[in-house]
C-alpha cells in the first residue's frame, strides 16, 4: 500500500517564480489498485509522482510503501520497491546497450549486483519468453541495441523491465504522450494487460480523458497541485468522459470565481 | 628495429593508460584530468619501493592501489562535495604534485641496475639462449633485455585487457556502461550513480597509476614532471584505437585501444625520426586532439567512428 500523507513542495521558494507544485496533497491507494492521475498543465501530476519516485524530498509530510517510511530514501534505494516508464521513450534505457542487457540490468534492480555475467544462455532464453509477449518480434533481436528500436518498442520494452521484479508499485507519466497514436494504444493496452496479470499497485498520470476511463480502477483529478477530485469504486464505473470534461470546466470555474471575488475584495478594501 | 621494438612496448605500457582512460572518458564519460597525477603516482611508489629492495611485483600492485586510492578522492570531490568535474580532478592532479615529491623524497628517483618486473623474463630468455645477449627475430638481432620487457610488458597488457573486457560484461560491469550512457535510467533500476562514478575512476586510475610503474621501470626513472601531458597521450591513443576498429563491440573495442596507442606511439617515433623536435611534440600532440574534436565530419571521411566516438566527450 501507498500512503502519501501531507505532502507538500515548492519550487524556487522565496523568489518571484515560487511555484507551489503540492500543497499538502494526502493519498491512500490499496494494494492491487490502478489509480490514474488527470489534470492541466502544471497541476502538479509530474511532480507527484516524483516525490514518491525520490527524484527530490517534500518539504514537509511523509512517503510511506509497502511498509517502509520512504520519504528520506534517495532515488535509487525507493527503486528496490517501484518501477518506473517516463514519457521521453528515450529516458528508460541504454540506448547503445543490447536489449538483453538491458533487461538483465532491470532484473537485478534492488539485488547487489555481482561479478556474475549479466547475460548468459538460460537468462536469455528466459528474456525471449517474457519479450515474445509483447507480440512485437523482438525476441528475436536480443542482441540489437536498443537505440535502433522505434519509440513504441523501446517504450513497451521500459515497462516490461519496469515490472521484471514485480515492484511493489508502477509509475507511469504519460507514458504514451510521446508515441504515435498506434504506437500508444498499443502501449496502452499492455499496460493493462501486464497491470491485471501480475496483479499491480500503480500510479498512471494521462493526458487523455479516454484512457483514464478505460484503463484504470480509480481517478484523480488534480489541480494547483491538489487533488480535487476522486473517483473510486461505482462512482469510477459510471464515469465517461464527458463527465471528466464537466468536472475541469467546473475546477476551472470556480478557480476564475474565486479570483474574481479576491479581485473585488482588493478593490474595496486596498 | 630497436625503434620498432622499442615503440611498441612503450605503446603496450602505454595502453594501460589507455585503457584506463577509456573506462573514464569513454564508459562512465567522466572528463579525468587526475590521470596526470596518478601516472607519476604509480611510478612515483614504485621507484621509491624498488630502490628500497621490494619485489617489483608488489611495488606494481602498491602503485595500482596508489592510483586507485588517488581516483576515488576525485570522485567523492565530485559526487560527495559536489565540485565540478574538471575541477575536482585539477584539484587532485595538483595535491598529487607535492605528494609525489614526498612520495619519492626528491624529484627524480633513477633506477639502474635494479630487479624490475621484466628480470625473471630476462634470466629465462638466458637460459634458453645459453646466454647469448642478443636473439635472432626474422633477422632482427633484438637485445634479450628489450625483448624481455617487451615481452612482459604485452603479458601484463592483455592479461588487463581480458580482465577488463570480462568484467564489462558482468552484472556490475553492465550496470556501470548503462550508468554512463544513462544516469536517470540506472537510478530507475536501483543503481547508485555516485558509487559507480567512484568505482570507475578508482579502477581507471588504478590502471593509469600500473601504467606509471611499468614505465618508471622501462624507462629507468621516475621523475616528478614525467605525467605532464600523458591525458592528452591517451585521448589521442583512444581516438585513434577507435577510428581502427570502426563502431564495434566492447571487446573489440578495448583491442583498437591498445593497437591504437601502439600506433601513436610509432608515429611518435617516426616522427622523431625525420626530426621532429620533442619540445613540440606536445603540441603536435594537442594540435592532433584539437583537429579531431572540432573537425569530426573531416575524420568522419577515415572512419564513421571517430564522429561517434567523440561524441562522448563531455564539455
Ligand atoms: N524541478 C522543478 N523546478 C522548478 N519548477 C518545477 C520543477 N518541476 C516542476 N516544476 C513546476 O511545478 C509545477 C507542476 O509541474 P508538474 O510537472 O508536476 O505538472 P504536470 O501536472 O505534470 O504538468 P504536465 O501535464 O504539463 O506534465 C509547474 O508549474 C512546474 O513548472
Ligand atoms: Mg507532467
Amino acid at each position: 500500500m501507498l500512503k502519501i500523507d501531507s505532502v507538500s513542495k515548492t519550487f524556487h521558494a522565496g523568489t518571484v517564480n515560487e511555484v507551489r507544485a503540492l500543497q499538502d496533497v494526502s493519498l491512500s491507494i490499496e494494494d492491487g489498485c490502478f489509480t490514474g492521475i488527470i489534470g492541466t498543465n502544471g497541476s502538479g501530476k509530474s511532480t507527484l509522482l516524483n516525490a514518491v519516485a525520490g527524484t527530490f524530498t517534500p518539504d514537509a509530510g511523509s512517503i510511506h510503501l509497502a511498509g517502509h517510511d520512504i520519504t528520506r530514501w534517495p532515488e535509487y534505494k525507493r527503486a528496490a520497491l517501484i518501477g518506473r516508464v517516463f514519457q521521453d521513450p528515450f529516458a528508460g534505457t541504454a540506448p547503445d546497450m543490447s536489449i538483453a542487457e538491458n533487461i538483465a540490468i532491470a532484473m537485478k534492480r534492488g539485488q547487489h549486483r555481482s561479478f556474475g555475467f549479466a547475460v548468459t544462455r538460460a537468462f536469455k532464453d528466459d528474456v525471449a519468453d517474457r519479450v515474445r509477449t509483447l507480440k512485437m518480434g523482438l525476441e528475436d533481436r536480443l542482441d540489437n541495441p536498443i537505440g535502433t528500436l522505434s519509440g513504441g518498442q523501446r517504450q513497451a520494452l521500459t515497462l516490461l523491465m519496469a515490472v521484471w521484479t514485480r515492484p511493489k508499485l508502477l509509475l507511469l507519466d504519460e507514458h504514451t504522450a510521446a508515441l504515435d497514436p498506434k504506437s500508444a494504444a498499443k502501449v496502452a493496452e499492455l499496460t493493462k494487460i501486464i497491470i491485471a496479470r501480475e496483479k499491480l499497485t500503480a500510479l498512471m498520470v494521462t493526458h487523455s480523458m479516454q484512457q483514464a476511463v478505460d484503463l484504470p480502477d480509480r481517478i484523480i483529478m488534480m489541480h494547483r497541485g491538489a487533488i480535487v477530485e476522486d473517483y473510486q469504486d461505482e462512482r469510477k464505473q459510471r464515469v465517461r468522459v464527458p463527465d471528466l470534461m464537466a468536472t475541469f470546466d467546473r475546477v476551472q470555474k470556480r478557480e476564475l470565481f474565486d479570483e474574481s471575488v479576491a479581485g473585488m475584495l482588493k478593490a474595496q478594501y486596498c | 628495429m630497436s625503434l620498432v621494438i622499442g615503440a611498441f612496448t612503450m605503446g603496450l605500457i602505454l595502453s594501460l593508460l589507455s585503457l584506463g582512460m577509456f573506462i573514464s572518458f569513454r564508459m562512465i564519460r567522466f572528463t579525468d584530468i587526475t590521470v596526470d597525477g596518478s601516472i607519476t603516482l604509480g611510478a612515483s611508489i614504485s621507484a621509491l619501493m624498488i630502490v628500497e629492495g621490494y619485489s617489483p611485483w608488489l611495488a606494481m600492485l602498491v602503485s595500482t592501489l596508489g592510483g586507485a586510492l588517488a581516483g576515488s578522492v576525485t570522485g567523492i570531490l565530485y559526487t560527495r562535495f559536489k565540485i565540478q568535474e574538471i575541477l575536482s580532478g585539477i584539484l587532485m592532479m595538483t595535491a598529487l604534485y607535492s605528494i609525489n615529491l614526498r612520495v619519492m623524497g626528491k624529484s627524480n628517483i633513477p633506477l639502474l641496475d635494479v630487479t624490475t618486473i621484466s628480470t625473471g623474463m630476462e634470466g629465462f630468455f638466458e637460459k634458453i639462449t645459453a646466454t647469448a645477449s642478443k636473439v635472432d627475430i626474422l633477422g632482427w638481432q633484438v637485445p634479450i633485455g628489450d625483448l624481455a620487457v617487451f615481452m612482459t610488458s604485452a603479458m601484463i597488457a592483455i592479461f588487463v585487457a581480458v580482465l577488463l573486457c570480462g568484467f564489462l560484461f558482468t552484472h556490475a560491469g553492465t550496470a556501470l556502461r548503462a550508468a554512463g550512457s544513462n544516469p536517470q535510467m540506472v537510478r530507475a533500476q536501483g543503481v547508485n550513480n555516485n558509487t559507480m562514478i567512484v568505482f570507475s575512476l578508482a579502477m581507471a586510475n588504478g590502471l593509469v597509476a600500473l601504467a606509471g610503474s611499468l614505465l618508471a621501470q622501462y624507462q629507468g626513472f621516475a621523475d616528478v614532471q614525467m605525467g605532464i601531458g600523458m591525458m592528452v597521450w591517451g585521448l589521442a591513443s583512444i581516438i585513434i584505437g577507435e577510428a581502427l576498429v570502426g563502431k564495434a563491440g566492447i571487446g573489440l573495442t578495448i583491442a583498437g585501444v591498445i593497437l591504437g596507442t601502439i600506433l601513436f606511439r610509432l608515429l611518435i617515433a617516426i616522427a622523431l625520426r625525420w626530426g621532429l623536435n620533442p619540445n613540440d611534440l606536445k603540441l603536435v600532440t594537442a594540435f592532433f586532439v584539437f583537429a579531431a574534436l572540432v573537425a569530426p565530419a573531416w575524420f568522419g571521411m577515415l572512419s564513421r567512428k571517430i564522429s561517434g566516438g567523440l561524441n562522448y566527450v563531455k564539455n
